[in-house]
Formats: structure tokens, C-alpha cells, sequence
């Protein structure tokens, strides 16, 4: 089932004019600001498809924008959000390209910020809903309507019962679950949905296991942006 | 969610005696492991903006982004409210309060997705005015919002609800089976009568490209947001009247998925088509694109 739930039919609330091209855009950007950790300083936006055929008129790139700035997809906000990019120092660079992708509305996005970088690419698949296809150069794929976890570590045995140890102590569900590797012993991601948002503890455990990198929490179900 | 197909949804309505809105909300509050009053909450919040949107709508006019459009829905409202349309008042206020989400849409407004922003002001359009005919509380119609939730459901699980996807019928059509479906089970109709609705009214949408000029979601979707209110009435009087979709409903849907699978790139949502091709829709276009980026 691509649709789960009632709200992803009736829903979400949003700035118009397109659920694709404007709301799913700012929950693509919102994910990319998440996995990087906060704001960047610097953002880089490759549109393919539909998205770089009519981004102008659907207000994508201020969307996409409005979403890296933590904006929620009915934040009034949303058709100034370049002016509120540059208040908050934050470098746009937008492009258009041409070569064959999974969905007609598929964007890449590198974002920068001093301590990290990172790269999505993200579909928007109509009603808002979002698929997320790559981070970085791994390839996953997930909606974003539950709360996840990307856990960046480098491959070894017993890290999928490890991760999943710390969810079941804190009465975690997993929904779905993905571990993607570069190679044997290389640098891994992985991707867990969860029921419940995991909390603070679950985050620093996990953060501080052996071979972990790094812990980022994607989280758009309260909508509520601008915290 | 227990049912994936109408047939599935219908059968669960009659064993457990509920209507398709009750179940809606009994499904979600399970499957998001909520209690039934936040989700019915979330839905009555969502039904506050489109009632919201329709006065926006009418009272502030608004025009679009790109200033092609804007004005249509108090246009067609004084003309409901002083002369004599040939729809009757009732449809014509329908048809006027679906034109008016679609005009804050365009302008960048705020709506909710029904189930697309293409589409947001089938349901509003339809739900207001029934509403302000009928004298019905809120809570009537946040029922009707999760049977056409549901309905939507069915659609988006087995055919699309994109332009970009599957052209107009799989936007418009879907948001004109809902609204159809949701209204003749808040007027009183069965889920197996509500079904049918769905059907007919996707009957009439089964083809219907998605062309928009320029590629903005103004023309000819704003218009097509007002004649699907429109239709969404027809349906359900249909339904309720005791006719049938002789095709069930969920043939038809599947009909829409193989209609909108072989339906040419140029068709679906890219502005390289249809009505976006015309002498005009071009020239629309190269002035837009002479007047460089909306931001």
C-alpha cells in the first residue's frame, strides 16, 4: 500500500497551488535539514522531471526552501521563504536538469551546514506524500510519515540486534527496517520507521555504540516546524 | 487498514453495521494507534480550513502567483445570488465555493490536500454548500470527510491520484468520486448506495488529461474543481435516486489506472500538451518565462 492512512487522502493542510509540487517539496527539504542536523549554510538543489519543468509557477524552489528552514507545509511563511533564507544565512544555489529519474518530480539536494554535509534525493508522489530514494550514496527508501532513525556506521556483526536492543528496551516499534552497506566492513546506513518517536535516550544510546558515526531523527508528523 | 478494495469496504460497513465514515475512523484510530477523538479532532481541524478557504475565497478574491487568474468565485457567487443560474442556487453556490478554494490555492493560500491541491476545492465546494442547505452540524461532515478519505483510500492504493501520474481523472476524478460518495452517506444513503456513486462519478472523469497552461495549477484546473462540485452533486443524486454503476466501482477504478498507465508523458502534468500547447496556452507561457522566476 503506497497510501497508509486517511490523512495522507484528506491532507495534509498546506500553502497551494500543487500537494506534489509544493508540499511534498517543503517535507523533502524538511527531511534534508533533518539528516543534516540543523540549519545549513549552504544548499544546492538539482530538480529533474515536472519539478524542473514548472517549478516557477508552483513555487517548488521556495518550498523546498521553506522546508530547509524547518517550515511546516502550511506555514504562511512559505512564499517569503528565500527572504527568510537569506536573513538566516543560508547560500541557494538552484538547477535544472535533464537525465532520466524514478519519478517525474524527483529532486537532489546537498546541503551544507559547518560541521556536516549531506545528500537526498526525494520523489514527491502525489497528495504530499514523499518517497526518499538516496541519502548520501546509499540507496533507502522511505515516506518520512513516521518517525526515523538514519544511523551512519560502518559495517559489522551484531549491529542490527544492537539497534534493535535499544528500540525494545524503550518499547520502540520497528515499522520497517533497511541497512544498506558500501561494501563488507565499509561505511553503512541504516533506516529504521518507528511507532513511536524514539526519545533522547534511545538517540544517545544508539550515538554512542560502537561503529555508530552519527544519529539523525526524521520527524514530521506534528507538522509543527519552526521549533 | 482492513479493506483495499471498495467491495472489501462495503462488506466490513455491513458486518459490524457501520457507516463508511464510522469505519474510517475506527481504522485510523488503530492503524495510527490514536484514540478515535484525536483523529475525529485532526479531521474537524482540516474541515475548519476549507470552510476557512471558501470565505478567503469570496471575500478577498485573490489572484494567482503569476496574476492569470483569480476573481472567478465571486464572479459566479453574485451571479448565483442575484440572477437566475441555470443549476439552481444550490449547485451554483457549490460550484462557486469549489472555485474559490482553487482561487487560494493558486495563490498560494492555505487548503488542504482533498486528496491533491489540484483538487482541493471539490470537497470544500461540495461540503460548505450542502452544509449551509441542509443546516447540518460539523460533525456530520467530518464523518462525510473520512468516508471520502476512505473512498480516496481505495483509489490511491489501486490506481493514482497524481496528474503527474495518471492525468486529471486520477486529481479531479478521484476528488469527484470522493466527494460523490462522502455526500450520499451523509444524506442519508448506504455505503453499498455511496459506492455506487463513486463509480458513476468516475465514469464520467475516465480519460480526462491533466494539461495545465504553463504548468501552473490554474488553467483549466480551477475550472475543473468547480464543474466537479457540480458533478459530484449529479452523482450522488444518481445513487440516491437507487441508480447503479453497472461496472462496480472498483472495476471503474481499475479502468482509471489502465486508462492513465497508457496515457502519453505529454498529457500528464508537464505542460507539453493539450490545452498547454495551444497558441495561446504558449504565448501564456513565454510571457511567464519573460518575466523570469516567481521569487
Amino acid at each position: 500500500m503506497r497510501f497508509k492512512d486517511v490523512f495522507s487522502i484528506i491532507g495534509p493542510s498546506m500553502i497551494g497551488p500543487s500537494s506534489s509540487h509544493t508540499a511534498g517539496a517543503v517535507r523533502i527539504g524538511r527531511v534534508a535539514r533533518q539528516a543534516l542536523g540543523g540549519i545549513p549554510t549552504e544548499a544546492n538543489i538539482r530538480l529533474y522531471g515536472s519539478f524542473a519543468e514548472t517549478y516557477r509557477g508552483h513555487g517548488t524552489d521556495v518550498a523546498l526552501v521553506g522546508g530547509m528552514l524547518d517550515f511546516a507545509t502550511d506555514d504562511e511563511a512559505i512564499p517569503d521563504a528565500f527572504h527568510h533564507a537569506e536573513q538566516a544565512g543560508l547560500n541557494i544555489q538552484l538547477y535544472t536538469e535533464k537525465k532520466p529519474v524514478p519519478h517525474p518530480n524527483t529532486v537532489d539536494l546537498l546541503l551544507r551546514s559547518q560541521a556536516d554535509a549531506i545528500s537526498i534525493q526525494g520523489c514527491s508522489i502525489g497528495g504530499g506524500n514523499i518517497e526518499i530514494l538516496k541519502v548520501n550514496r546509499f540507496p533507502v527508501k522511505f515516506t518520512a510519515m513516521q518517525p526515523t532513525l538514519l544511523i551512519f556506521h560502518t559495517d559489522r556483526p551484531g549491529m542490527v540486534a544492537e539497534m534493535s536492543g535499544v528500540l525494545r528496551r524503550a518499547g520502540v516499534n520497528i515499522g520497517l527496517m533497511q541497512v544498506v552497506r558500501e561494501s563488507r566492513h565499509g561505511k553503512a546506513l541504516t533506516v529504521i520507521e518507528c511507532d513511536q518517536p524514539p526519545g533522547g535516550t534511545v538517540l544517545s544510546k544508539i550515538g554512542r555504540m560502537e561503529s555508530v558515526s552519527k544519529v539523525r531523527v526524521i520527524d514530521l508528523i506534528g507538522e509543527g516546524g519552526r521549533a | 487498514m482492513r479493506f483495499s478494495s471498495l467491495l472489501e469496504l462495503g462488506k466490513l460497513c455491513e458486518d459490524e453495521s457501520m457507516s463508511i465514515g464510522q469505519l474510517m475512523i475506527t481504522e485510523q484510530a488503530r492503524e495510527s494507534e490514536q484514540s478515535s477523538e484525536a483523529v475525529f479532532e485532526q479531521m474537524a481541524g482540516y474541515y475548519g480550513v476549507m470552510k476557512e478557504a471558501v470565505q478567503k475565497g469570496l471575500m478577498d478574491k485573490p489572484n494567482s502567483r503569476s496574476g492569470l487568474t483569480g476573481g472567478d468565485a465571486g464572479r459566479v457567487k453574485a451571479y448565483a445570488d442575484h440572477k437566475v443560474p441555470s443549476l439552481g442556487i444550490v449547485a451554483a453556490r457549490a460550484l462557486s465555493y469549489a472555485l474559490a478554494v482553487s482561487e487560494v490555492n493558486a495563490s498560494m493560500g492555505r487548503i488542504i490536500a482533498t486528496p491533491t491541491a489540484g483538487s482541493c476545492g471539490i470537497i470544500p465546494g461540495v461540503f460548505v454548500s450542502m452544509q449551509e442547505r441542509f443546516g447540518w452540524e460539523d460533525e456530520l461532515l467530518v464523518h462525510g470527510l473520512f468516508a471520502a478519505g476512505a473512498i480516496g483510500y481505495v483509489i490511491a492504493n489501486n490506481s493514482f491520484i497524481s496528474g503527474a501520474e495518471g492525468g486529471c481523472q486520477a486529481e479531479v476524478g478521484s476528488a469527484i468520486g470522493m466527494a460523490a460518495g462522502a455526500l450520499t452517506e451523509m444524506r442519508g444513503g448506504t455505503p453499498e448506495q455511496a459506492i455506487h456513486a463513486v463509480g458513476l462519478a468516475l465514469k464520467n472523469c475516465l480519460g480526462l488529461i491533466c494539461d495545465p497552461v504553463a504548468g501552473l495549477v490554474e488553467i483549466p484546473c480551477i475550472v475543473r474543481n468547480g464543474f466537479g462540485a457540480v458533478t459530484a452533486l449529479a452523482a450522488a443524486d444518481m445513487a440516491l435516486a437507487g441508480v447503479t454503476s453497472v461496472i462496480p466501482s472498483d472495476e471503474v477504478i481499475g479502468v482509471m489506472l489502465e486508462v492513465g498507465s497508457n496515457m502519453p508523458e505529454r498529457h500528464r502534468e508537464t505542460a507539453k500538451g493539450g490545452l498547454a500547447q495551444t497558441p495561446t496556452g504558449r504565448k501564456i507561457m513565454k510571457e511567464l518565462d519573460r518575466k523570469g522566476p516567481s521569487t
